[in-house]
């Protein structure tokens, strides 16, 4: 392979490595905080995809695929059936589409947990988002190394 | 509420995106999208009747998404427009699905055709449905994603061309409708469209009304394809597939006109308004100008182009008279329009096929060799032109009736000029490729890919239908003329929206 190989940061190298895991928990952090909160799906799955994106800086795009071992137009797809799928579960009850349902937890050790078809929406659109936004920067990217 | 109304009112939307999502998930297997495209199409087209028939029998159908009351949620309204214009998308859905099987090539498919055709038809429906003017902008966008990617798919340089200003004046027309929609929203403080019906009766002297109503009528005559900005159009509808062309004929201008027809009659009544000179105007020169652009080209493909715009004016001619038998006659016109302009870009693609080219100098001899395919031009041909007893003189006679009635001389002089100048334009089309002996050097055909007899029933069921509202045209005349009444009178539309007040 002739590929031009791009330049070798250590800093960049180092600190991405380090970054990665704190950007993908900060991710879901925004996805959970959502709903009520500034945050949700679309904020969350944009900040995974800029992670992955840095990970795409200092390696190259096998490694990326490697690292979200699912092939983006998978995650585009389940994520929007995840994301109809919220929708339609109100529909089952006779409410209309996207009607909110919830329901309460009671988790050992943590409390209260109130979950609902909105939080199910919320993933669908960070699947939706990541799957994307990774679709376009690998492609871009693989035809540039082509 | 019943859920049954929530349904129906829903299914035309969510059926497309159920389609849209497994073709995707299933990307890896291009006969399971094929299949998923042709029976989700189908079911939309179910759905669609299903519908049509229970608005046609209850009345106008309100679906609260999500269960938030009208004036802070988004509602899904089914009146008699807005599920014909569904049931329209089904049944030019449902050709495009089978006609695809036969003509969208591997590499198409590999790029996702499927889930974008379903993504566009979930986005149309979406438009025609819902009772939010931001919803509408959203559905709207949801449409022109998915028509930016389709008209560029297989990436030739002839499609960029016609997207760049196919994406460029959408997007402007996009930017004058949200900026429309923001003053709206900053003078009443409401979305829904019921809402605002309402709201703006307090406006009446309010300059500012004026100014939106301006707004909307520049935005969604972009969309529409109207004069003056209508250019856009006959420079990208003949560069992608024939069977995304066909749909976008059939459907995205359409989706303007209805956006027209709405606003105008709901929102901003038009009355004697400028507003109403104004769009008298357009009509004229956008029939005149579309027929007169047709009779320069020598493209099949951009021929029709031409003429959807100088059909266009015909059902922006029945709104702006804004007599009931003229609503009546543009409701018509829309339906017979979107049935035959569909079917004759797949004729198009037919005989792409049969010959290898869309130029007409390059073509001939179609008669002698297959004049059953002459027949089935002839048919939404001769629709377009208007010749009775096919659909088309139906519609372009009550338009012209009802611009004799409101004593609009010279719009009705404008619009018999411009039929007979598609009949033209038709005839041209018919001496080129059908009597004219095939010229020596002709482009060799398409590669032989089988099929081709999905291609034939699908315009042998289009110009059926043709045939059928010409034939039957007394009970689509009563449907249009229920349309028109609801359309008039939005005081019912207020009340199933917003409740008995």
């Amino acid at each position: 392979m002739n590929m031009p190989k791009q330049p070798d940061s250590l800093i960049l190298r180092v600190t991405g490595h380090f970054l990665l895991p704190l950007l993908i928990m900060f991710s879901l952090f925004l996805l959970l905080r959502g709903h009520n909160e500034p945050g949700g799906g679309f904020i969350g799955g944009l900040v995974a995809s800029a992670a992955i994106a840095l990970h795409l800086f200092f390696t190259d795009v096998q490694s990326a695929r490697r690292l979200i071992w699912l092939d983006p137009r998978d995650l585009l797809g389940w994520g929007l059936s995840i994301a109809i799928a919220s929708g339609v579960i109100a529909m089952f009850s006779g409410l209309p589409f996207l009607s909110a349902l919830w329901t309460e937890l009671t988790v050992p050790m943590f409390g209260m947990l109130k979950i609902g078809t909105p939080l199910m929406f919320d993933i669908g659109v960070y699947l939706v988002v990541i799957g994307t936004v990774l679709n376009i920067l690998l492609s871009l990217a693989e035809a540039e190394e082509a | 509420m019943n859920s049954a109304v929530a349904l129906q009112t829903t299914l035309p939307i969510l059926i497309p995106l159920i389609s849209g999502a497994l073709s995707l998930v299933l990307w890896r297997s291009r006969q399971l999208q094929r299949g998923i495209s042709v029976l989700g199409t189908g079911a939309l087209m179910i759905a669609s009747v299903w519908l049509l028939l229970s608005v046609y029998a209850d009345g106008i159908q309100v679906m609260y998404a999500g269960n938030w009351p009208a004036p802070f949620g988004i509602v899904l309204v089914a009146d008699l427009l807005s599920s014909i214009m569904v049931m329209l998308t089904g049944i030019t859905g449902l050709a495009t699905a089978v006609y695809s099987l036969a003509t969208i090539s591997k590499k198409h498919e590999h790029y996702g055709y499927y889930p974008l055709m379903h993504l566009l038809l979930a986005g149309v429906n979406g438009a025609f449905l819902t009772g939010d003017i931001f919803n509408l902008y959203v559905w709207f966008e949801v449409m022109l994603v998915a028509s930016f990617a389709l008209l560029i798919l297989g990436g030739e340089r002839a499609q960029m061309e016609g997207a760049i200003k196919y994406v460029t004046l959408n997007l402007v027309s996009s930017a004058i409708f949200l900026s429309a929609i923001g003053l709206l929203y900053g003078l009443t403080g409401t979305l829904n469209m019921a809402d605002l019906a309402v709201k703006l009766a307090d406006h009446q002297d309010n300059p500012m009304v004026q100014v939106i109503a301006m707004l909307f009528l520049m935005a969604f005559g972009i969309k529409a394809g109207a004069f003056p900005l209508f250019f856009w159009l006959p420079a990208s509808y003949h560069t992608p597939r024939v069977a995304v062309s066909s749909l976008f004929a059939g459907l995205l201008t359409k989706v303007g006109v209805y956006a027209l027809f709405r606003v105008f009659t709901l929102i901003f009544p038009l009355g004697d308004s400028l507003t109403r000179d104004l769009l008298l105007g357009m009509a004229g020169a956008t029939m005149l100008v579309g027929v007169l652009g047709a009779a320069a080209q020598f493209e099949f493909r951009r021929i029709l182009s031409f003429h959807i715009i100088s059909q266009i004016g015909y059902m922006l001619m029945g709104l702006a008279l804004y007599t009931p038998l003229a609503i009546i006659g543009g409701v018509f016109y829309i339906i017979h329009h979107i049935i035959v302009k569909s079917n004759l870009f797949l004729i198009s693609g037919l005989i792409y096929r049969l010959q290898g080219s869309y130029d007409l100098k390059q073509l001939g001899g179609v008669w002698r060799s297959h004049p059953m395919i002459g027949v089935l031009f002839l048919i939404p041909a001769l629709s377009l032109a208007g010749l009775p007893p096919l659909s088309g003189f139906f519609g372009k006679f009550i338009v012209i009736k009802a611009g004799v009635e409101a004593q609009q001389w010279w719009l009705v002089g404008v619009a018999l000029l411009v039929g007979l100048l598609t009949l033209y334009s038709m005839t041209k089309i018919w001496a080129e490729v059908f009597w004219k002996e095939l010229p020596e050097g002709a482009a060799a055909p398409a590669q032989q890919r089988g099929g081709t007899s999905l291609m034939v029933i699908t315009i042998v069921a289009l110009s059926t239908m043709t045939v059928l509202i010409g034939v039957a045209a007394e009970p689509v005349y009563k449907l249009a003329e229920h349309t028109a009444s609801q359309l008039l009178d939005s005081q019912a539309y207020i009340q199933s929206v917003l409740g008995v007040n």
